[in-house]
């Protein structure tokens, strides 16, 4: 299974990549804020996530790692 | 018992991986661990990474020397894992300039908002391109002075509201935005003029190549280069983060044509059908 992790000592609950995700997987966290006031991005389904990266492509604050379950070759740049 | 030199250290998302995965996307090591002090949803942050992933990619981080300017930027030197000088308002080309020739082996770039560089930069903006500085220019056009709580920039739209210009920007009596990149692809100097945006997946790895090729041109002394990022400020537009990057999309975008505006390096008949792509 595909999986992110979403940093929140980096996450200011933009939203930018709940927009994004194709499996509309992602949303922010209503119930946490965190150390700095925002509600986090978080994946509300691991999965269905497929690793795409297309939320991490455009966190404008690098907050989310992304990781691929390996079958085979996979593509490091999502597309 | 010593282990090989050659054995890479795994970075902490590799560390966390399972062992049936593998990790696609993390942060470059050019970024430090430091909290960018950009707005939530401000694309300086993406156009910082993929410049950090640029320089990872291209293995210059030991070499690369960054200038950054007076703006929102101001603090990115805490930003690059990399030595950093901070210049006067507007100068980030001429003090890139200073740097590339008293060091010529490294590798000099200059992060310039559209005040510092289309406004007070002016002048040290032209004259850099038209000697062909062998610099690269990474020019944030947000349409706005973002820093000191949305002003005017040379760039703002017609009709746009800014705190200088309430009623909307009046071009009989402001003028008209300045296209950085139609204007400086005139001149013989520059090697490679490019427009890009990060409003999406697909024009942030649009965005990545050219930054890539910036630096790659700088490299192999083509030349100067300037890469214009058309950028949002969701802070002092006024609006969300999400909304932020439609408003780009429908006003951005038809006023400042993506594309390749002079590339020294391409053949030439692929300049020319990227240059009258719009
Ligand atoms: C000599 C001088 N004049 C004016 C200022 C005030 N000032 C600070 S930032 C700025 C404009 C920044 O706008 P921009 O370059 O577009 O960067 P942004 O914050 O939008 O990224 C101005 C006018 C200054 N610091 N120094
Ligand atoms: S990796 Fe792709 S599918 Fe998974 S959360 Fe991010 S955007 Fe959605
Ligand atoms: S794009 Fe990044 S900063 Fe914005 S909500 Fe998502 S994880 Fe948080
Ligand atoms: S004021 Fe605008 S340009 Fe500056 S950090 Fe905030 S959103 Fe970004
Ligand atoms: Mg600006």
């Amino acid at each position: 299974m595909s999986r992110i992790i979403v940093d929140d000592s980096y996450c200011k609950g933009c939203g930018l990549c709940v927009t994004v995700c194709p499996r509309d997987v992602m949303e922010l966290d209503q119930e946490t804020l965190t150390s700095k006031g925002y509600h986090p991005a978080r994946l509300t389904d691991q999965s269905r996530c497929t690793g795409c990266a297309l939320c991490a492509q455009i966190c404008p604050d690098v907050a989310i790692t992304v990781f691929k379950e390996s079958k085979g070759e996979v593509k490091a740049d999502a597309e | 018992m010593s282990t090989p030199t050659a054995t890479p250290t795994k970075t902490v998302a590799e560390l966390e991986a399972h062992a049936d995965e593998q990790v696609v996307f993390q942060r470059p090591e050019t970024l430090t661990s430091a909290n960018f002090s950009y707005c939530p949803g401000c694309t300086h942050g993406v156009v910082n990474r993929l410049m950090a992933e640029a320089i990872d990619e291209l293995d210059i981080k030991g070499r690369t020397i960054g200038v950054v300017p007076v703006g929102c930027s101001v603090t990115a030197y805490d930003f690059f894992d990399l030595d950093m000088a901070q210049a006067a308002h507007g100068r980030a080309s001429a003090v890139a300039t200073g740097i590339k020739r008293a060091n010529p082996d490294s590798i000099v770039f200059a992060y310039q908002g559209d005040g510092d560089l289309a406004s007070i930069g002016t002048a040290e903006t032209v004259h850099a391109a038209t000697r062909g500085e062998n610099i690269t220019v990474i020019f944030i056009n947000n349409a706005i002075y973002g820093m000191t709580g949305g002003q005017m920039a040379p760039t703002s739209l017609p009709g746009q509201v800014t705190q200088t210009s309430p009623y909307g920007r009046d071009t009989k009596t402001m003028g008209f935005p300045i296209r950085v990149c139609e204007m400086l692809a005139t001149l013989d100097g520059p090697a490679l003029v490019q427009r890009v945006s990060v409003d999406s997946p697909k024009n942030i790895r649009q965005a990545k190549a050219a930054i890539k090729k910036a630096f790659s041109y700088q490299m192999d002394g083509v030349g100067y280069s300037i890469i214009e990022v058309i950028s949002s400020c969701p802070t002092n537009w006024g609006l969300s983060p999400v909304a932020a990057l439609d408003w780009l999309r429908e006003n951005m975008l038809p006023y400042y044509p993506l594309g390749v505006f002079k590339d020294a390096g391409a053949a030439p008949a692929e300049a020319e059908t990227e240059a009258s792509h719009e």
